[in-house]
C-alpha cells in the first residue's frame, strides 16, 4: 500500500467547489502552505474549487496561506475562533464587505468537534460558552448539577495537513507544536491530504512514536523545503 | 489612589499564590507577565492551548522557532519535561479539571463570578479563541486587572454588561488596589492597599464588598 502522490497537483485532486475543507495549523504552526498554494493555483487555472468552506483555528494572515485562499475568492465561509492575526486585512474587509460567512467556534469546542466528527459522535455537550452570546439557539442540560451547551461534530469533504514525517503508508509524526488540530482533521475528513517534510518506508517510522495512524490518511506528497508560514510572512511574502 | 499597583506588581501579587508544581494556564497579554514573578525555589508548569506543557520564556531574536509558538502566537522555548499534544488534548487538559488555576484579563467582572473579557460589543470581527473554555474546569480561574477602567469607571460591577465569556466562573480577582474572592456571588475583600480606607475601595467597586474579621494589607516590591 503506497499513499504517495508525485506532485502537490495530484495531491489536491478532487477538491471541488462548495466542498468543506478542514486545514491544519495554529497561525502559521503546522500550516500546509504548499498545498495551499496548489489549491490556489488550480483555482487560478480552472476557475475550481470555490464557495469552500474552510475550517482553521483562525482566518488567514497577510498575503499567504488561506489569507491568500480568502482573497482570491475561493471561500464563503470560514469555521474558526480567532480570525485575527497580526495581518488580518483578507478576511475583514472580506466579513465587513459581507462577501465572506464567519460561524465563530470557541477554540476547546472546535477541537472537541472535529474530533468527534473523526471518532464518530454526532453531539456532546461541553461547559463551554453557556450563558454566553456563542451557545444562543443551542440545546442545553444539566449534568450533576451544572448547565452544559450542546455541540455537533464537525466533519469534512478533505483535510490539508503538514506532517513531519510520513511513511509510504500514511503513518505521521510532527514537528514541535505543528500538530495542533492535524491529528484530529486528519480522523474527520474523507479524503485527507498530506504534505510531509520527508517520506519514509513502513517501518522507519518506530510505532511507537506515531501520532496519526495511517488509516486516517489517503494521500501523501514529499515537500522538502516546506516553508513555514510566520517566516514567509516576516519576509513579507505575498502569494498572488 | 496614586499608590495603586502597576499591572507588574499585580502580576507579582498573583504569582505569590502559584504553588511548585501548579500546572497554570496563564491568558494572552498582561496575564503572561505573572511567569515573571514566579517566587525563588518554585516552579509551576505552564499550559498553552495549541498543545505544549512545560514551555519557558521567549528565545532571543532571531532564535525563534515559528513552529514552537504560545496561543498568543509569540516563539517560546521548551523546559526539560516538555510535552506536545493536539487541540483536543489540550482543552482536554482544561475542561476536565486538569488545571490549578487560570489567569485572565478581563473588562468586566461581576459579583456572580461572570467574566466578559472577549467582546466590547458587536462592532468588527468578532474572535473568541480559547477563552470561553479556559474559564470552565481549572480549579482557580483568576483575573487580573485595573480596579477601574481608564474613565475611572468600576471593572467589578454587580452584573456585566458587556458579553459574557462565562457564567459564575471566577474564583479571585487580583486588581490594582484589592484582591478579593468570589464567594456566594459575593465579593469578599482579602486585601487591599493600606493607604486606602475601606469606604475609598467601596466607591470605585461595582457591588457591595463583604467585609471578613480580617483583611489583609495589599503591598508590592517594586518590580517592573
Amino acid at each position: 500500500m503506497d499513499k504517495t502522490v508525485p506532485d502537490l497537483a495530484a495531491a489536491v485532486a478532487g477538491i471541488e467547489d462548495g466542498m468543506v475543507l478542514m486545514v491544519g495549523g495554529f497561525g502559521g504552526s503546522g500550516a500546509p502552505i504548499e498545498l495551499i498554494h496548489a489549491l490556489i493555483d488550480r483555482f487560478k487555472a480552472t476557475g475550481s474549487p470555490k464557495n469552500l468552506t474552510v475550517v482553521n483555528n483562525n482566518a488567514g494572515n497577510g498575503r499567504i496561506g488561506i489569507a491568500a485562499m480568502i482573497d482570491a475568492g475561493m471561500v464563503a465561509k470560514m469555521v474558526c475562533s480567532f480570525p485575527r492575526s497580526a495581518d488580518p486585512r483578507a478576511f475583514t474587509e472580506k466579513y465587513l464587505a459581507g462577501e465572506i460567512a464567519l460561524e465563530l467556534v470557541p477554540q476547546g469546542t472546535l477541537a472537541e468537534r472535529i474530533r468527534a466528527g473523526g471518532a464518530g459522535i454526532p453531539a456532546f455537550y461541553t461547559p463551554a460558552s453557556f450563558g454566553t452570546d456563542v451557545a444562543k439557539g443551542k440545546p442545553v442540560a444539566e449534568f450533576d448539577g451544572k448547565s452544559y451547551v450542546q455541540e455537533r461534530w464537525l466533519k469534512a469533504d478533505a483535510a490539508l495537513i503538514k506532517a513531519e514525517l510520513a511513511d509510504t503508508m500514511g503513518n505521521l509524526t510532527y514537528r514541535k507544536a505543528a500538530r495542533n488540530f492535524s491529528p484530529l482533521m486528519a480522523a474527520a475528513a474523507k479524503l485527507t491530504i498530506v504534505q510531509a517534510t520527508k517520506i519514509v518506508a513502513p517501518g522507519e517510522i518506530n510505532p511507537e512514536q506515531v501520532v496519526t495512524p495511517g488509516i486516517f490518511v489517503n494521500r501523501i506528497v514529499e515537500v522538502a523545503d516546506a516553508k513555514q508560514e510566520e517566516a514567509l510572512m516576516r519576509e513579507g511574502v505575498a502569494y498572488a | 489612589m496614586s499608590q495603586k499597583l502597576s499591572n507588574a506588581q499585580i502580576a507579582w501579587r498573583a504569582a505569590q499564590d502559584i504553588a511548585d508544581g501548579a500546572y497554570v494556564n496563564l491568558g494572552i497579554g498582561f496575564p503572561e507577565m505573572v511567569a515573571k514573578f514566579q517566587p525563588p525555589g518554585r516552579q509551576a508548569i505552564f499550559h498553552t492551548e495549541n498543545g505544549v506543557l512545560n514551555f519557558g520564556e521567549a528565545p532571543p531574536e532571531g532564535e525563534e522557532d515559528w513552529d514552537l509558538i504560545n496561543a498568543g502566537k509569540k516563539a517560546i522555548t521548551l523546559k526539560p519535561g516538555a510535552a506536545f499534544f493536539h487541540h483536543a488534548d489540550s482543552f482536554g487538559m482544561v475542561r476536565g479539571g486538569h488545571l490549578d488555576v487560570a489567569i485572565l484579563g478581563t473588562y468586566e467582572v461581576a459579583e456572580n463570578g461572570d467574566l466578559a473579557n472577549w467582546s466590547t460589543g458587536p462592532k468588527g470581527v468578532p474572535a473568541v479563541g480559547g477563552a470561553m473554555d479556559l474559564v470552565h474546569g481549572a480549579k482557580r480561574v483568576a483575573v487580573i486587572t485595573d480596579h477601574v477602567t481608564k474613565d475611572g469607571k468600576p471593572k467589578l460591577v454587580k452584573r456585566c454588561s458587556l458579553p459574557l465569556t462565562g457564567v459564575g466562573c471566577v474564583t479571585r480577582i487580583y486588581s490594582s488596589l484589592a484582591v478579593i474572592d468570589i464567594e456566594n456571588s459575593r465579593f469578599v475583600l482579602r486585601e487591599k492597599l493600606p493607604s486606602m480606607s475601606v469606604e475609598e475601595l467601596q466607591a470605585v467597586t461595582g457591588a457591595e464588598l463583604v467585609l471578613p474579621d480580617v483583611i489583609g494589607d495589599l503591598v508590592a516590591p517594586e518590580v517592573s
